[in-house]
């Protein structure tokens, strides 16, 4: 048996181990065929640890985390606070800095609000923020302020900047994306400018799978002034991510494409920043005080977590950090990496299919979507679907990205810790029929 | 595989009367938002009350071959019909769509539509072989024609 390289793929035996903690993997699909997931962007399967989390929370633990002093609640709110910890940590982040939400859209939507509150409330920032840290200004945005994300952005970071710019009067500003699907940098500098309070982009193309360069998009909106949103939504699933590393001022990212729950997100951000920012959701949970007339906040992150939490999804992702760090990122980004590349040079020989995306594998991720030509991705798709193997086919909630690339639709296949090699070959394999079924001429 | 029989593949690849015509009543465009699948179409009215039939019906269609084989079935099956038999192939079509695979469909009603009978086990495709169908009787309303409430479909 093959010894594990301690920075290289997971060997069969490995990933046989891995695959036994992941109870879906064993069902069969389709006439009794075994599952071939390859569907980890859209959302990923879930190990037995995770589902034991969530069971254990409702079976010892459930009461209302921060309200009442009851031996429940005290344990309640214990444990979904070491949960924050262990999620900031998995990020390099400190706990009060994270800020549980239900997903990604919700942690984005949170940030963009702040934007259009600080302008209704008429100058800025929260009452008790910690001025002097933060200009008061930050947050407010107008006429002649511009926000600028990129043409490979997926919906929940597009709508909600689109609709800031709708209710501010601020303008929309994009940065546009090459032919071989990396982001074009050259007219960097006229698009982010002295006007641009805000720049979002996504960290890794759930598309094109591009891992876009952090580093010059921060120096940049650094040496401007604006402040940075990333969407880490498809790499904190799929590679060490350290928010002090990246620079970025908040990161949003979703528990369930990360082996954790549905129903929990985050959005983590510099702590003075979340200080200063207007509350989102109000109501109970996230106040200091109140009177009939107003109300003071507590500090973050429980100002913005209004109501009773999702404590159990919480704890459910806690433990999906825990078996990732078991797992080790490193370990997890090189073989996501091994598999991209087996796919990569599969569909290279084909030569009917065309990937939508970075075709070599520098700076890019495990999604790796394509067009068979002349076959629409839905038919694509149901021939794979016929042979057990689970792919998304459609646009990905990134339509703007299909124009550009002049496809209404893609086929995509996308990977996490527990897939094959072997699940890539059954894909190709798969792939293969799609030529004779639809009555292409392949040479 | 079962969902593609010939007759689907013949008519994604080479579909009747398409393209957008004059005359026309009405134009629509529908979406299909989960995936992209686009069409726009036209429909052409003539005669008047119980003497009404379809003229025309004329469209651009965009999309996998199960939208672009059921907007060509619609062309086929329902061109120069009195307007009730139309309405009768759409009920008749519809019922099997949406049968989740009960109703193998009446090839005296729908025609060459009985070999869209498989998509109904696959409740993610039935929205592509409805989408021109909706737009259809969209676009009858829009010239004027109402469409008896059992009908009219979901949107
Ligand atoms: C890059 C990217 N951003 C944002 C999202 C939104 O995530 P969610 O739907 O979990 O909020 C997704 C996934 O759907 C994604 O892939």
């Amino acid at each position: 048996m093959p010894s594990a390289d301690p920075r290289g793929p997971f060997t069969s035996a490995e990933l046989a181990r891995i695959r036994a903690d992941f109870p879906i993997l064993s069902r069969t699909v389709r006439d009794g065929q075994p599952l071939v997931y390859l569907d980890s962007g859209a959302t990923s399967q879930k190990p037995s640890s995770v589902l034991q989390a969530e069971r254990d929370w409702y079976e010892r633990l459930n009461a209302a985390p921060h309200r009442g002093a009851h031996a429940l609640s005290e344990e309640g709110t214990e444990a979904y606070e070491s949960a924050r910890e262990t999620i900031a940590s998995f990020i390099g982040a400190r706990a009060h800095e994270v800020v549980f939400t239900k997903n990604a859209t919700e942690a984005i939507n949170l940030v963009a609000y702040a934007f259009s509150n600080a302008v209704a409330h008429g100058g800025g920032a929260h009452p008790e923020a910690n001025e002097g840290v933060v200009d008061p200004g930050t947050f407010v945005l107008g006429p002649g302020d511009e926000v600028v994300v990129t043409e490979m952005e997926h919906h929940a970071n597009l709508i909600p900047w689109q609709e800031l710019c709708r209710r501010t009067g601020a303008t929309l500003r994009w940065l546009e994306v090459t032919p071989e699907g990396r982001l074009d940098l050259s007219r960097l500098d006229e698009v982010v400018t002295a006007r641009t309070k805000v720049l979002a982009f996504a960290h890794q193309s759930n598309v094109l799978g591009t891992v876009n360069p952090v580093a010059k998009l921060v120096a940049r909106a650094r040496e401007v002034g604006a402040l940075t949103v990333l969407d880490a939504c498809q790499s904190v699933p799929h590679l060490a991510v350290d928010v002090r590393e990246l620079g970025v001022d908040f990161l949003a990212f979703s528990g369930h494409k990360m082996l954790g729950p549905m129903g929990i997100g985050a959005l983590w951000g510099r702590a003075e920043l979340l200080d200063a920012m207007p509350v989102f959701l109000t109501g109970g949970s996230m106040i200091e005080t109140v009177t009939m007339e107003g109300a003071t906040y507590a500090p973050v992150p429980q100002k913005f977590e209004a109501g009773v939490p999702n404590a159990a999804q919480a704890i459910g992702l806690a433990a999906a950090c825990d078996y990732l760090n078991g797992l080790g990122m490193d370990r997890v980004a090189a073989h996501e990496h091994a598999l991209t590349e087996r796919l990569l040079a599969g569909l290279a020989t084909r030569p009917w299919v065309r990937v939508v995306g970075p075709t070599d594998s520098t700076d890019r991720g495990g999604a790796v979507s394509f067009v068979v030509d002349g076959v629409h991705a839905h038919d694509v798709g149901q021939v794979l679907d016929a042979a057990g193997v689970a792919v998304r086919v459609g646009h990905h909630c990134a339509w703007p990205l299909h124009r550009k690339v002049r496809a209404a639709a893609t086929t995509r296949a996308s990977f996490a810790a527990y897939n094959t090699p072997e699940e890539v070959d059954a894909l190709l394999a798969a792939l293969d029929r799609v030529p004779q079924i639809f009555g292409l001429e392949v040479a | 595989m079962d969902l593609y029989q010939q007759l689907i593949l013949d008519h994604s690849k080479r579909p009747v009367n398409a393209g957008l015509r004059e005359p026309f009543d009405a134009e629509v465009h529908h979406v299909n938002p989960t995936c992209g699948d686009e069409i726009t179409l036209r429909v052409h009215v003539s005669g008047e009350g119980d003497e009404r039939s379809i003229e025309d019906i004329s469209y651009d269609s965009m999309g996998c071959s199960i939208s672009v084989a059921s907007a060509s079935i619609l062309a086929e099956e329902v061109t120069g019909r009195p307007l009730d038999e139309a309405l009768n192939t759409w009920a008749a079509m519809r019922a099997m769509l949406t049968s989740k695979g009960e109703d193998p469909g009446d090839e005296e009603l729908i025609g060459d539509g009985v070999a869209l009978s498989g998509v109904a086990k696959y409740p993610a495709r039935v929205k592509c072989a409805l989408l021109s169908w909706m737009a259809f009787t969209d676009a009858l309303q829009r010239s004027g024609i109402s469409i008896p409430a059992s009908e009219e479909g979901t949107r």
